[in-house]
């Protein structure tokens, strides 16, 4: 007897110490969230795009052009250029994924990006399709012809391009680019490595034209265009534009990012504004705590004391899910949050089947202790066959599905997984330490049923 | 469980009468689901952009919102091809179109705000929307999705057919372990059907669009109501086990006892899940309410058919064996 007190105890604390996790690491709840120590502030609950608003696109990847052997390959640096691209622009927890087609998805390789916060679509299209050309161009043979342009007051332009010839150098042969500081003027500049055949090149340039211009292009503009004063043999080239600390930064950050490997095209796209997110999350949080009231209610008024426990091992179900919401982590998003309260309502089914078995042996004649062990022994195998079918249909949903489905999937099988422990587990140890309350009236009218019979 | 004995009361007489009538009750069933499907192909289904493509965006005015006849006006010189208009909320507006790239989009959204002004122009009428939410999708990423959904539907119902299979693996007399199967997949269509009557009855008057939540609500209702079956069809087998026994009973009193001991836990268990799914309904995010009420439904029928449809085509099933 007194080991079942402790073992309820002990469950009793790790439930509590779960809750307070829960309580502690939300900002919206502990209003001293901001003193707290950074251990809490690690596991907020990650909110999907629908929840915190962003942009969500969908890429489809061209892999014609590439070996069959290779596309898995190229997809994945493909993702990683990407990956490089958004995180330049400072977006917070993005997610670049990459998938295979093939015979379930029926489509060709695609790239799905999330970008939580992003709720401009056209910024967040520009960030990911930015494409930097970096090219280095030679002084036009004397003799070639040049455009010129006359504008209307008589003043002749002269084409800047037209004064420059491409040379096999691009930034396809960058090893790496660095931000450095001018040490005189302080201002930034960027400094380029590049690559074995790089090298090579880059030195034939130079040693062809010692004391001529050799101009460095970014887009399509000259942004730099500084004179050759000797051979350059070890691959080093230095930007100074006139740029921001910034703009070189940026530049830096575009130039490793490199070109992408295989060509995308823009599917599809999706933004949500954060307004809608947070009536969202705030409408979710709502009908989860009325759906549990609800619950509680119908559990105690129809089960009394049992109900009762019930109420407090969904309790502990309810921070056991949201800590391993937090934990694992879980993206929670409109359907996700559906799929945990629908979870709520299954988690009690077990404890309803057991229940009514205990009332039903009750009736039979025999004492609480017995009918609360038969009964749960007896319920078993209708609560293992009940949540069976679910959770089928929650792996299956999971495999196949898009995010939103997979969302809702995984908390609807994570809740069916863990109300199998809450509502057989815990509530037996609880219930088996009821023992004291005897066999009087009082505790059978505890343990029947509160409506009919 | 071989010690098992029932509790000394006799059948109660009061579940019974589902057994007597139950010629009518499955009438009932049947009724609903045809109604289902003639709605089905009376109205058809309104298929989201989920899974046919295009551009759904919704903007909110500021101050006010401008006149359907005056923003169509300005959007018909788009040539963006079929726009429809649907006032959200006091000042909003959903705008269907087909699916718009970057330019596109933005394209709209300068001729949604320009709308604002009577005179078609206003320069500074830049604030006077803000955009909710964009969502365009192109067509193959909706064929994909329609795919995809088409796979899973077949996929977890042969799952859960395996499943059933599964449960009812053990023959037992007087009906063979299949026709329990067979007639357990005949109540999951009814629960399955029914909803999704109910869903083309919205979609027709509210506008609901057949979208990715539909299909994961279809197949939801799969999992949940097949366990409510289960659990019925479960103490039949249980109690013709005992009774072999015990006193002689025929077939239909057995299914009756069954019931009588089962209904009251089947309806409860069904109801905590419809409870939180009320919840969701109507306190709930609104892009998952309807997805509650297909549920809702779908749980509601799905214990109904357990009591009123399957068990009592079981007896009607034994009966039929009887006569050849």
């Amino acid at each position: 007897m007194w080991k079942k007190i402790v073992l309820a105890l002990i469950i009793l604390v790790f439930g509590a110490g779960i809750a307070f996790f829960v309580f502690k690491s939300e900002p919206k709840l502990n209003k001293n969230f901001e003193t707290q120590k950074s251990f809490f502030k690690k596991f907020p609950f990650r909110l999907g795009l629908d929840l915190s608003g962003g942009s969500h696109l969908i890429y489809k990847a061209d892999t014609s052009l590439v070996p069959a052997g290779q596309v898995g390959d190229s997809m994945n640096s493909l993702r990683d250029v990407i990956e490089r691209r958004i995180n330049l622009f400072g977006v917070s927890e993005p997610v670049v994924q990459v998938q295979h087609g093939g015979l379930i998805s029926g489509a060709g390789e695609q790239l799905i990006v999330d970008l939580p916060g992003v709720t401009d679509v056209k910024q967040a299209i520009d960030m990911i399709g930015q494409t930097p050309l970096l090219e280095f161009k030679i002084e036009a043979p004397k003799g070639t012809p040049q455009t010129a342009t006359v504008d209307k007051n008589g003043k002749v332009t002269l084409d800047v391009n037209s004064q420059f010839v491409s040379t096999e150098l691009t930034g396809r042969y960058l090893q790496k680019a660095t931000l450095e500081f001018d040490t005189n003027t302080r201002e930034p500049k960027v400094s380029l490595q590049f690559n074995d055949m790089g090298t090579k090149l880059f030195a034939q340039i130079t040693k062809n034209n010692v004391g001529k211009i050799v101009a460095i292009y970014l887009d399509g503009a000259p942004i730099s265009t500084p004179v050759v004063q000797e051979e350059i043999p070890n691959g080093q080239a230095v930007i100074s534009g006139s740029f921001t600390p910034t703009e070189a930064k940026q530049l830096v950050g575009r130039l490793n990012s490199g070109a992408l490997p295989v060509p995308i095209t823009l599917l599809s796209t999706q933004t949500i504004g954060a307004i809608l997110g947070d009536h969202a999350v705030n409408a979710g949080v709502k009908a989860a705590f009325i759906g549990f009231l609800l619950i509680a209610l119908f559990l105690i008024l129809l089960y009394r004391l049992p109900g009762l426990i019930a109420t407090l091992s969904l309790c502990i179900f309810i921070s056991i899910i949201l800590a391993l919401f937090k934990l694992l982590p879980v993206t929670l998003t409109a359907a996700g949050i559906a799929g945990f309260i629908i979870s709520i309502g299954i988690a009690v089914d077990a404890n309803v089947l057991i229940f009514e078995r205990v009332k039903e042996e009750l009736r039979s004649g025999r004492n609480i202790t017995d009918a609360v062990s038969v009964g749960f022994s007896r319920a078993w195998f209708s609560i293992r066959d009940s949540n069976i079918s679910n959770f089928i249909t929650a792996v299956i949903l999971f495999w196949f599905g898009t995010s939103l489905i997979k969302g809702f999937a995984l908390t609807l099988g994570m809740g069916v997984i863990v109300s199998m422990f809450s509502a057989i587990t815990i509530t037996r140890i609880f219930l088996s330490t009821l023992g004291f309350i005897g066999e009087g009236k009082v505790a059978r009218f505890l343990f029947s049923s509160g409506l009919s019979k | 469980m071989p010690d098992f004995c029932f509790p000394a009361v006799l059948v109660n007489k009061k579940i019974m009468f589902i057994i007597k009538y139950k010629k009518i009750f499955i009438g009932i069933s049947i009724a609903l689901v045809v109604l289902s499907f003639l709605s089905l192909f009376v109205f058809g289904l309104n298929i989201g952009i989920d899974f046919k493509g295009g551009a759904l965006t919704e903007i909110i005015y500021k101050t006010e919102r401008p006149t359907q006849a005056v923003l169509d006006k300005s959007l018909t010189a788009l040539n963006f091809g079929s726009i429809l208009l649907q006032p959200t909320g006091e000042l909003g507006y959903i705008v269907k179109t087909r699916d718009l790239n970057d330019a596109e989009h933005s394209l709209l959204l300068k001729t949604l705000s320009l709308g604002h002004s009577p005179t078609g122009e206003a320069p500074d009428s830049k604030n006077t929307l803000t955009e909710m939410s964009f969502n365009s999708i192109g067509p193959s990423v909706g064929q994909e999705l329609t795919r995809k959904a088409i796979l899973a539907i077949i996929l977890i119902s042969l799952a859960i057919i395996c499943f059933i299979a599964f449960a009812f693996r053990k023959v037992s007399k007087p009906v063979s372990s299949w026709k329990y199967g067979f007639i357990a997949i005949i109540s999951l269509l009814h629960d399955v059907a029914i909803p999704v009557g109910l869903f083309v009855m919205l979609s027709h008057y509210y506008g609901a669009e057949l979208d990715t939540l539909f299909v994961v609500a279809v197949l939801t209702i799969l999992g949940l109501s097949v366990s409510d079956t289960i659990v019925i069809f479960d103490r039949i087998r249980e109690n013709l086990r005992n009774q072999a026994a015990t006193a002689k009973m025929n077939f239909s009193e057995i299914v009756g006892k069954s019931l009588e001991q089962s209904y009251v836990r089947s309806i409860c268990t069904s109801l905590t899940v419809i409870l939180v799914l009320l919840a969701l309904f109507f306190f709930g995010p609104v892009s998952t309410k309807y997805f509650a009420l297909m549920l809702t439904a779908g749980m509601f029928f799905g214990t109904y058919s357990s009591i009123f449809l399957a068990s009592p085509l079981l007896v009607l099933v034994e009966e039929w064996q009887k006569k050849k």
